[in-house]
């Protein structure tokens, strides 16, 4: 059949440049492994040219297909599946390129799309490194090609540029014009509507893509039995820790600002399985730094650097595979990867161990069990897990058995004591989050049953809170101490002042900072002390070290800038999550208890009624007006806020999706108002449910005691007093026949208040309401039951609709201190990956000048 | 034994016992039955919405209060109660995960996950739905 109106030409460019990249990518490696492996010098320039030329053919084909999907996203060529499924006509500009991201493919060529552009710097700066490393670099590239191919019909990954008509099974496909038939795509999720969504992904990708280099220099030094990568790699790792770090912590801004868990972090596995990496990364550059110095620590560094990036691939299993389903927030979607996904890990952890191993035969078993181990997992699950732990024991045996251990003992007063101590902890703290997060893989491997208990948030902070404290100390006083050996006079002098500071500035921030989280008892309140005092320890000491240690030299002091700024986020963390302050308390003001249930829990959400000002925290709270977004179902709610003395105004503006194609419910994205030192966030938690509201001209019945209170549209009311009258003296009325009359108090907005007084008749049995009105509020009440005590009536409003919102409000003290602390510690990485890049050339020149 | 050997070993010890205490504190999914039996004990538990009973929320009457029963797979049946605003695809929900402690017949919920058609699998099918009535018109 001929199908009308459809553009197959990107289509068929796109299919051919992933194609391209597959084979590019290929022969890059090959011929990359092919130069290192080679010994004639002529051979090597051969393969060396042969692998250029592959490893830019591919970045060519990358980018292509980058270009491409990008026209057919922005062109909204329906046609093809992914423009589709992932936006629509709607979508602003900025968005567009949002929607690579949401889905599988988009990712991993993002991905992709790094490496390339570090594996360019890789050629021209590598030199003699270039040949190992690029090979590592492009065999992640083919691992990376395959996940959008297809092999001769044979679905092995997910083509982005794959038609909507042969992925989908419809009536609709069988019409020549169908295209005319669909007018718009699924739109991208609402959640990554955000401008946080158009950066975060691609600093983050970025941060991951990078961890490959750190990786790549460890095997080429396995690889080629040489140790002097070390130099090379160290500007590179500290690149990575700084871009990986940067994008974690814009995940959290993300997350702070669109979702609603009330904060930047909370230990989510998609978080976990982002830092963990960046953990290792740190700890394998602290080590590096040593190793540089001293000539130690050569094992853990690579075992660090390895475990980086192979922690990386771990958590694109682990995020991609759905696997984690029940345990995150996060949306996951088993898109049938799964084995492609693990095998990618799996390669990479036994190209590790063969690299490290020591000699050509150990090489051969060490291929040969990968490949037994890997065929005795597809049989038995419990072994797939378990090989890959073997590859980094094997891994680790040969590296201990190449590389000999330092004879003598370092000293406690070396800095490098101090340093590995430090990476140690930083590791065992990676460790723990990741075993905490592996848990449905443990689940699923064992068949087991565990899952995070009560406070997931506590499990992790109750730990975590001691590695800051350890880590904020050893930050604090780790430079003052030199390498190899330290003079304790000396260390003392310079240290006493920063601690005296540090000391007195601690002292007045619990003393006068009102820190009383008692919330998880007093023994975790000391922690939070504690820790307190060594990051305060921290910002202060590596301030201090800028001008004690290094003379106040900038370009010198990366290391104290980083950590400055490391201390500062603790500094941030810790105030902003001890004195994290809800506002909205539904306990006070004219919100008294009603009904079941609300007695014993005072709730965290407060109703606001449209006008109605209500008593939230120091504020008073007025929901004003709400508008749409003219294309979308987006609506936006304006609440002004008021000091109690009248004098600090200001507007927060959260929004909501409503009911957003096809994804029923609320989607709300909060607001925030900054100040220096807080910030006042809220975020709409429930919305008045339209079908319930509609009908506004039937009574709408309403249950009070004496001195309950209900509302209405303009205002509330409160049922005063039940007047039970019996023995009427009346003409024709039994004794058993009753009048009821109530008095109804009814404030309206504008605070004037009004009596309403409703009569019900009893007589003979049967029941005979005199409804009452009050004209200027047009609000009719009909009693239909009434005790002496409690009143069932109808409340009628002819003329409006009650328009509510509910919502929480917190108040994030000193989070401002957490984002720039987080920006000094990137400054702080680059300062000293310059000023690395810089030794490392000045040390060629040198080498050149003596040849 | 050198002391960074003394330190290795405290730090192997300290992480034993922190996950030997990290285990002490997980918990298991349930199922409705297995809930009632471990009363007052911190469950995860894996069910629906059951849409034959009303969902009981009233934002003016007491926003922080939800209540609705659920079933799960083997047809157990509890009623659900919830300090906290209703999540707003409630209704749409295919599976819930819902943590909290059974008190006597009541499940005392403190958290909901949601497992919603996701965007990827059942909205395909949703959208296929809407393509297919397109043609037809």
């Amino acid at each position: 059949m001929d199908y009308l109106g459809e553009n197959l030409l990107p289509g068929y460019l796109g299919h051919f440049f992933v194609t391209l990249s597959v084979v590019a990518s290929l022969v890059a490696s090959f011929a990359y492994f092919k130069t290192v492996q080679s010994k004639l010098d002529t051979n090597i320039e051969g393969w060396k040219k042969l692998a250029r030329i592959a490893f830019i053919t591919e970045v060519v084909s990358v980018f292509a297909i980058f270009s491409i999907l990008f026209y057919i996203i922005y062109n909204h060529l329906f046609e093809y599946k992914y423009a589709w499924q992932h936006s629509s006509r709607s979508l602003e500009m900025k968005y567009l390129l949002s929607c690579f991201w949401e889905g599988q493919e988009g990712s991993f060529l993002l991905w992709s799309i790094w490496h390339c552009v570090l594996g360019l710097i890789i050629i021209r700066r590598g030199k003699q490194w270039e040949a190992p490393v690029m090979s590592v670099v492009s065999l992640a590239q083919f691992a990376l090609a395959t996940m959008g191919y297809y092999f001769f019909d044979k679905k092995v990954g997910s083509n982005p540029f794959v038609l909507l008509r042969n992925e989908m099974d419809a009536p609709i496909f069988m019409q020549p014009n169908y295209l005319s038939f669909i007018k718009d795509g699924n739109d991208l999720n609402p959640l990554l509507q955000n401008y946080w969504m158009v950066i975060h992904p691609p600093v983050l990708f970025l941060g991951f893509a990078s961890t490959i280099i750190p990786f790549a220099y460890a095997v080429a030094g396995l690889w080629t039995k040489n140790y002097s990568w070390t130099k090379a790699a160290l500007p590179w790792s500290l690149f990575s820790a700084a871009v990986l770090g940067v994008g974690i912590m814009m995940g959290g801004a993300w997350a702070y600002e669109s979702l609603n868990f009330g904060g930047y972090w909370a230990w989510d596995p998609v978080e976990n399985a982002s830092l963990v990496p960046w953990l290792t990364l740190v700890a394998g550059i602290h080590t590096l730094l040593i190793f540089n110095h001293t000539g130690r620590s050569l094992k853990a560094t690579l075992i660090f650097f390895i475990l980086s990036f192979s922690l990386v691939l771990y958590s694109t299993f682990l995020t991609r595979s759905g696997i984690l389903g029940d345990t995150s927030v996060h949306a996951f979607t088993d898109l049938g990867m799964n084995a492609q996904l693990y095998l990618l890990l799996y390669v990479f952890s036994w190209l590790a161990a063969v690299a490290a191993a020591n000699n050509f035969k150990e090489r051969m078993y060490t291929i040969a069990a990968a490949v037994v181990l890997l065929v005795a997992g597809y049989f038995l699950p419990v072994v797939s897990l378990l090989s890959v732990l073997l590859a980094y024991f094997l891994c680790f045996f040969s590296i201990n058995k190449a590389i000999p251990s330092a004879k003598e003992e370092e000293q406690t007063t070396s800095r490098e004591f101090w340093m590995f101590i430090g990476s140690l902890i930083l590791s065992l703290s990676a460790l723990f989050i990741i075993i905490a997060t592996s848990l449905p893989v443990i689940n699923k491997l064992f068949n087991k049953n565990f899952t995070m208990g009560e406070d997931v948030v506590h499990a992790y902070n109750n730990k975590i809170i001691f590695v800051a404290i350890i880590i904020g100390l050893l930050t604090a006083i780790g430079q003052y101490f030199k390498y190899k050996s330290t003079s304790l006079k000396f260390f003392w002098k310079k240290i006493s002042w920063p601690t005296v500071i540090s000391l007195v500035i601690s002292a007045l921030i619990l003393g006068f900072g009102k820190i009383n989280y008692l919330e998880k008892g007093p023994g975790f309140l000391a922690a939070i002390y504690l820790a307190m005092v060594a990051a305060v320890y921290a910002v202060v000491a590596n301030a201090a070290y800028i001008w004690i240690g290094l003379k106040g030299k900038l370009k010198l002091s990366g290391g104290s800038i980083t950590h400055f700024g490391f201390g500062m986020m603790l500094v941030g963390i810790l105030i902003s999550s001890s004195k994290k302050e809800i506002l909205s308390w539904n306990t006070s003001g004219i919100y008294v208890p009603m009904g079941e249930g609300s007695k014993e829990n005072a709730g965290e959400n407060l109703t606001l009624v449209k006008g109605v000002p209500t008593k939230m925290g120091e504020f008073l709270v007025t929901y004003t007006s709400e508008e749409k977004h003219p294309k979308k179902d987006l609506w936006v709610y304006h609440l002004k806020f008021t000091d109690k003395n009248g004098k600090e105004k200001f507007t927060l503006s959260p929004n909501a999706f409503v009911n957003y194609k096809g994804n029923q419910g609320l989607m709300a994205n909060p607001d925030a108002k900054h100040y220096w030192d807080h910030d006042i966030f809220t975020y709409i938690t429930s919305l008045p449910d339209p079908a319930k509201n509609k009908d506004t001209a039937n009574f709408k019945p309403v249950r009070l005691k004496l001195g309950d209170t209900s509302f209405y549209n303009r205002g509330y009311f409160i049922l005063q007093n039940v007047l039970v009258k019996d023995s009427v003296p009346a003409a024709d009325m039994a004794p058993d026949d009753k009048v009821y009359m109530a008095t109804i108090k009814v404030v309206s907005k504008d605070s004037t208040s009004y009596t309403s007084k409703p009569v019900l008749i009893s007589k003979g049995g049967n029941l005979f309401p005199i409804e009452d009105t009050v004209i200027s509020e047009d609000l009719i009440f009909q009693l239909k039951n009434a005790t002496a005590t409690s009143v069932e009536m109808g409340v009628k409003e002819p003329n409006s609709v009650l328009k509510f919102i509910t919502l929480k409000a917190l108040k994030f003290p000193f989070i401002n201190l957490l984002w720039l602390g987080t920006i000094i510690m990137a400054a702080g990485f680059f300062v000293s990956m310059v000023r690395r890049i810089q030794l490392n050339r000045n040390a060629d020149a040198a080498e050149k000048f003596n040849l | 034994m050198k002391k960074i050997h003394i330190v290795l070993l405290v730090c192997i010890a300290v992480a034993i016992g922190v996950l030997v205490s990290f285990m002490g504190t997980l918990t298991t999914y349930d199922t409705v039955e297995t809930a009632k039996q471990k009363q007052g004990k911190f469950v995860h538990l894996i069910a629906r919405l059951d849409r034959t009973s009303p969902v009981e929320y009233d934002a003016i009457k007491n926003p922080n209060y939800l209540s609705f029963t659920a079933v799960d797979s083997l047809g157990g049946k509890v009623k659900v109660e919830y300090d906290k605003p209703k999540p707003g695809n409630l209704e749409h929900s295919e599976r819930l995960v819902l943590k909290g402690r059974m008190n006597g017949d009541v499940f005392k919920c403190e958290e909901i996950l949601m497992k919603c058609p996701s965007k990827y699998k059942d909205d395909m099918k949703a959208a296929q739905k809407n393509l297919e009535t397109t043609s037809t018109q």
